[in-house]
């Protein structure tokens, strides 16, 4: 019975998939507030704080924790120290505020060293990934507007 | 910049107040050690920054101080220094002739202990004949071209890392003295603006990770400052001799930019600005790293 149902699942999540990209807000598109902040959600679907973890430990993705030490993420080895410890961060910044720094930290911390998770553009010497070699802009954003939004559901978990 | 300095000492003291959030430290360093090499030969691993850093850095320190204890002993005794098997074999490439004109290095350097003695220490540097600023690689292919009538070495390959490693041996524990006034200034001022830019997706320059993060962790990394006055240096990683160049194409290359070729213009002169920074610390080479 699983085995019939399975393809049915796939064909489901997929054409919902589809349907959710056309309701994105691209790169060029996001509205910050002065201070940074992007009031309104990248996509139709609410971000997923579990998938947002994953997000944040993945050395090909977010890759948040070779900057900043999540004591929620403790199971993934090597936390680094070049960015403030995320623990209790949802007390000391809105959802919207939260959703600004993961999309463009630059526009909340002028000249910081957090990269830009969600810009395509505007880069000095833009390369095609880690291979070296010249990119051509518009890059594929660092992470999804899914993927932002998962990593902003999963840092609103973190309160002290 | 100096922001990012006042945060890293407050870190520092939040991470080692909540024990529990210390998740970093993979291999922890002893940062406060000292390098002797062989018993007898003192190597100046932490000195006062030259002037020209304009306090941007309060002391420059090499790389060996960020390394774990395993590491850093590696580097301490010859027999332990696995690059030290590099320079033996660049020696016997010192001595055979090669190219059109049947000359060796020694035919006209003699002994390298005597004739290379101090030249590492002031590597980049001015060729007045040739009007312009050359790294030792430069140096040596010049001669290998001109004198010897044989090709060029590939700069990052292990014929010249390893040559390079035989003259670095010479300077050991001599204090690098690269010039940067002069003829050099514009090839040091063109390196500098190289050294602060944000190359890359990552927007990321060498400043960000090694002028205003060295001592962190990121991931399982320990940053140092980037230094080079212990090139060649022979990795754990990959088992051989590493040229500076092609470490500096690897750092770019992880900030998600278009790297420089090794031996263009943008490398020979981030090589002259990077050296110059660690002015007054000792050669190294061919140093013991992760
Ligand atoms: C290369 C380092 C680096 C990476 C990678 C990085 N950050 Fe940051 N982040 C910083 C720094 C540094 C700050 C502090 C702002 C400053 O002083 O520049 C910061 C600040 C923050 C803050 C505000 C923290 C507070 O306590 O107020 C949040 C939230 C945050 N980052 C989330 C993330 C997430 C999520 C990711 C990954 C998707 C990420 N960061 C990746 C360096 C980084
Ligand atoms: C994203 C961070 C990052 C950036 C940006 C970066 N590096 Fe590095 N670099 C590292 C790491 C990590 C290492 C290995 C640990 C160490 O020695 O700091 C390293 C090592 C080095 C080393 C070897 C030091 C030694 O003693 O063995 C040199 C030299 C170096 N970098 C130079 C540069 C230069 C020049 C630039 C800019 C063109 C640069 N780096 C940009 C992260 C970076």
């Amino acid at each position: 019975m699983t085995r019939k149902l399975m393809p049915m699942a796939f064909v489901l999540a997929a054409g919902a998939a589809t349907s959710l990209a056309a309701a994105e807000v691209a790169p060029s598109d996001v509205v910050y507030d002065d201070y940074g902040a992007i009031e309104a959600p990248l996509t139709e679907t609410a971000g997923s704080a579990e998938e947002g973890a994953k997000v944040m430990t993945n050395r090909g993705l977010g890759n948040c924790v070779a900057c900043h030490a999540v004591t929620a993420l403790e199971s993934a080895p090597f936390h680094g120290e070049v960015g403030p410890p995320l623990d209790g961060v949802a007390d000391r910044w809105s959802v919207a505020e939260l959703r600004g720094i993961v999309a463009n930290a630059k526009k909340t911390y002028d000249g910081t060293i957090m990269p830009a998770f969600y810009k395509t553009s505007g880069y000095i010497r833009p390369g095609d990934a880690f291979t070296g070699k010249a990119g051509t802009e518009p890059l594929p954003p660092l992470l999804t507007a899914q993927q932002i939004e998962d990593v902003v559901a999963f840092l609103t978990t973190l309160k002290e | 910049m100096t922001r990012t300095k006042l945060t890293r000492a407050t870190w520092s003291t939040t991470l080692g107040l909540l024990g529990g959030l210390a998740l970093a430290a993979p291999l922890a360093a002893d940062e406060n050690a000292d390098l002797v090499i062989n018993g007898d030969l003192n190597i100046t691993v932490r000195t006062e920054a030259p002037a020209h850093l304009d306090g941007a850095l309060s002391e420059i320190t090499s790389g060996w101080v960020y390394r774990s204890d395993e590491t850093q002993q590696l580097q301490m005794d010859d027999f332990d220094n696995p690059g030290m098997i590099f320079v033996d074999q660049a020696m016997d490439v010192w001595g055979t002739p090669d190219g059109t004109e049947g000359k060796s290095c020694a035919s006209c350097h003699d002994d390298p202990a005597v004739s290379m003695k101090g030249v590492r220490a002031v590597y980049p540097k001015w060729n007045e004949e040739a009007g312009e600023v050359r790294t030792l690689a430069m140096q040596i292919n010049a001669c290998r071209e001109s004198r010897m009538g044989a090709d060029k070495w590939d700069i990052v390959k292990s014929d010249m890392v390893n040559m390079e490693a035989l003259i670095s041996v010479q300077s050991r524990g001599m204090p690098v003295n690269v010039a940067i006034d002069g003829p050099a200034q514009e090839t040091w001022e063109k390196g500098k603006e190289i050294y602060y830019t944000r190359f890359g997706q990552l927007e990321l320059a060498c400043a960000n990770c090694h002028e205003d993060n060295y001592g962190n962790y990121i991931r399982a990394d320990h940053l140092s400052q980037g230094q080079i006055n212990g090139f060649p240096a022979y990795r754990l990683k990959n088992a051989k001799l590493n040229a500076v160049q092609d470490r500096f194409k690897g750092c770019v290359r992880d900030t998600r930019a278009e790297t420089f070729k090794p031996g263009s213009p943008e490398f020979n002169a981030l090589e002259l600005y990077v050296a110059s920074r660690g002015n007054g610390l000792s050669v190294e080479g061919p140093s013991v790293r992760n």
